[in-house]
């Protein structure tokens, strides 16, 4: 059971600082989103927590200290999903998906039987057996989302780190590909970090939000405290409504700033909670 | 509940299956036998495998073949076919290595230097170093080699310095420039040394003519040795097509494996052009066709390139040698004008099955 801990997180590129003392903690087998808006730090952080960029501070998965392990124990440890992944062009779905096993593959080895099985699990669970064969360039924007987070999850890793995972995918993909990630992270106790835009669907899907501005986390916790109108203006610069509909959770509706017409909406609507 | 859906282990596009290992070994052995038969001198083809079968030790035959007829075969026809072999196959395994690593499909075993630094190398050993043929060891070749790997070499320093992000575009970037300057140094030795341009051009166009055991023994080495090691980094050739980063995210270092795919390639290009000149298409259109045909994963393309390869240039050779003989057209000059319109037609047919 792995949790993530980020203690004091800092990086900096080229002088820059991007990540300036960040504290995150993940419990196991929970959701957390990072959000805030763009150049906020979200995607650095992921990378940081991955290994890919250097960092001060700390980070501990499961107790232990990130930044003494190789590589190739982080990666059995953490997976991580960029949010442009790089299709390679001509390569089927079953061989994409292989590609995750690499962590467990000796460094000039080639897949074992082990391997092939724990990648036709994969395909099974996020139904792409059937296009197994397919090329990878080929699958539309939903079956091509689910094969990256079936390369992943081929990395059986408990920590899953996802970059905006919804960003290319229409409102009804948007919503499956959540709640397979949640149901991943129910039934194979997964401990899940995204970054995310879409504020309704990360408030919906991740038991705590952290909001990052300019490198800082300028509020933390449950949806609810986190997205107030207020804060979404003063990060954003944002004009939106919190709307909290019973049985939907908390939605965030943009709202056009020059708009007179807030006074216009229907009578029923405003007796609603407003935040 | 059974599924009866293919697995995933049926899928793998990443083996050569057992006819492809038929077809490649008989592409090589059918060239090579090709390339032994034909020559200014018949030699009857019965007498060709009595004399192959007389080198295998305990089988004693007589090929009945006169002396004259024998070295015609053993010192030159057949030294110069292993060596098309091995320097075809290098090429085309070379290149597949390059545009796996870089993510370019218009990589090939020159990109970072090795020709214009072969070049400037033979040029130099050409102006400076005539009447080679008193050596005990020819300069030529040596310089082709060192000047290859030094630019290549200067390029990899240079490139790697510069941002992390764009590691591949800004390696590639390198070379540009340092091929430049280096095409740049040749040209103007070799406008220094007006006397050279015949040579130095009969060079860059690449040639086998001259070729013998020695040439063999030379690059042998370094062939089997890169070889070997672009073959141990097929997989992970496969795993670079996800990019740099996401590779790094599966516990691999792209930087290091970029490093050493460039070294094993580029020893074995630079044996290949020291002995052979700067022959040009193998690398690009070899593994292309391979992969437009069977698909995209390096373990399928890399050993396949080396088959390919091998039976591509000794054909090749075999056409610069007989069409105009007695005298050879430059063996670059047949792979690009055979070459090119087999590579446009392999690119039609599979644009018409995808």
């Amino acid at each position: 059971m792995s949790d993530l801990r980020l203690s004091e997180v800092a990086v900096a590129y080229n002088g820059t600082t991007v990540i300036n003392g960040v504290d995150v903690e993940v419990p196991a087998r929970s959701w957390v989103a990072l959000i805030g808006p763009n150049g906020a730090g979200k995607t650095t952080l992921l990378r940081a927590v991955a290994g890919l960029v250097g960092y001060s501070g700390a980070i501990e998965i499961g107790g232990r200290p990130a930044l003494g392990m190789s590589r190739r124990r982080l990666s059995q440890l953490v997976a991580f999903l960029p949010q442009r992944p790089i299709m390679p062009e001509g390569v089927s779905v079953a061989d994409y998906v292989s590609i995750g096993r690499t962590p467990y593959i000796p460094y000039w080895g080639t897949e074992s039987a082990e391997d092939r099985a724990v990648v036709d699990d994969v395909l099974e669970r996020l139904e792409l057996a059937a296009l197994a064969h397919r090329h990878i360039e080929s699958l539309s924007g939903g079956e091509s989302q689910r094969a990256v987070l079936a390369r992943a999850l081929a990395q059986r890793a408990e920590i899953l780190l996802l970059d905006e995972p919804t960003s290319a995918l229409d409102v009804g993909h948007q919503q499956q590909v959540m709640e397979l990630i949640d149901d991943l992270r129910v039934e194979q106790g997964l401990t899940v970090l995204t970054a995310l835009h879409d504020l309704t669907l990360a408030g919906q899907f991740a038991s705590r939000l952290v909001l990052l501005d300019r490198g800082l986390v300028v509020s933390e916790g449950p949806a609810r405290e986190v997205l107030t109108e207020e804060r979404i203006q003063q990060h954003y610069a944002a004009t939106v409504r919190v709307v909290d509909e019973p049985g939907a959770g908390l939605t965030v509706i943009p709202v056009r700033s020059d708009s007179t017409s807030r006074a216009s909406l229907p009578e029923e609507e405003r007796t609603q909670l407003w935040r | 509940m059974e599924s009866n859906r293919p697995r995933a282990r049926e899928l793998q596009a990443t083996r050569v299956g057992a006819r492809m290992m038929i077809v490649v070994l008989a592409a090589v052995l059918g060239s090579a036998l090709l390339g032994i038969l034909v020559g200014a001198v018949d030699l009857s083809i019965g007498a060709i495998f009595a004399e192959l079968a007389d080198r295998v030790p305990g089988i004693d035959v007589d090929s009945g073949l006169s002396a004259r007829d024998t070295a015609i075969l053993w010192e030159l026809r057949v030294p110069r076919v292993v060596l098309a072999g091995l320097v075809g196959g290098m090429l085309a395994m070379a290149g597949a290595a390059f545009q796996g690593v870089f993510r370019n499909p218009l990589a090939d075993p020159y990109l970072l230097g090795v020709a214009a630094g072969a070049g400037l190398g033979a040029t130099l050993a050409i102006a400076y170093f005539p009447g080679q043929s008193e050596w005990p060891v020819s300069p030529l070749p040596l310089a082709a080699f060192a000047g290859a790997v030094l630019g290549v070499a200067v390029t990899y320093v240079l490139g790697r310095s510069a941002g992390r992000p764009h590691a591949a575009a800004t390696l590639i970037l390198a070379g540009v420039a340092v091929a430049a300057f280096l095409t740049a140094s040749q040209t103007f030795v070799q406008q220094q040394h007006s006397e050279t341009f015949r040579e130095v051009y009969a060079w860059i166009l690449g040639a086998l003519g001259t070729v013998g055991w020695r040439e063999v023994s030379l690059i042998m080495p370094y062939v089997v040795l890169s070889g070997i090691a672009l073959i141990f980094y097929r997989r992970l050739l496969d795993v670079m097509g996800v990019g740099d980063e996401e590779a790094d995210s599966v516990g691999i270092s792209s930087a290091r494996v970029r490093l050493a795919v460039v070294a094993a390639a580029t020893l074995g290009t630079a044996a290949a052009v020291a002995v052979s000149g700067l022959i040009g298409f193998v690398g690009i259109i070899v593994p292309h066709a391979i992969r437009l045909v069977l698909g995209s994963s390096y373990r399928v393309i890399l050993p396949l390139s080396l088959g390919f390869g091998a039976a591509f240039l000794i054909l090749a050779d075999l056409i610069a040698r007989s069409v105009l003989a007695p005298a050879e057209i430059p063996i670059g000059v047949v792979t690009a004008f055979f070459g090119a319109p087999f590579f446009l037609l392999v690119l039609s047919r599979s644009r018409r099955v995808a």
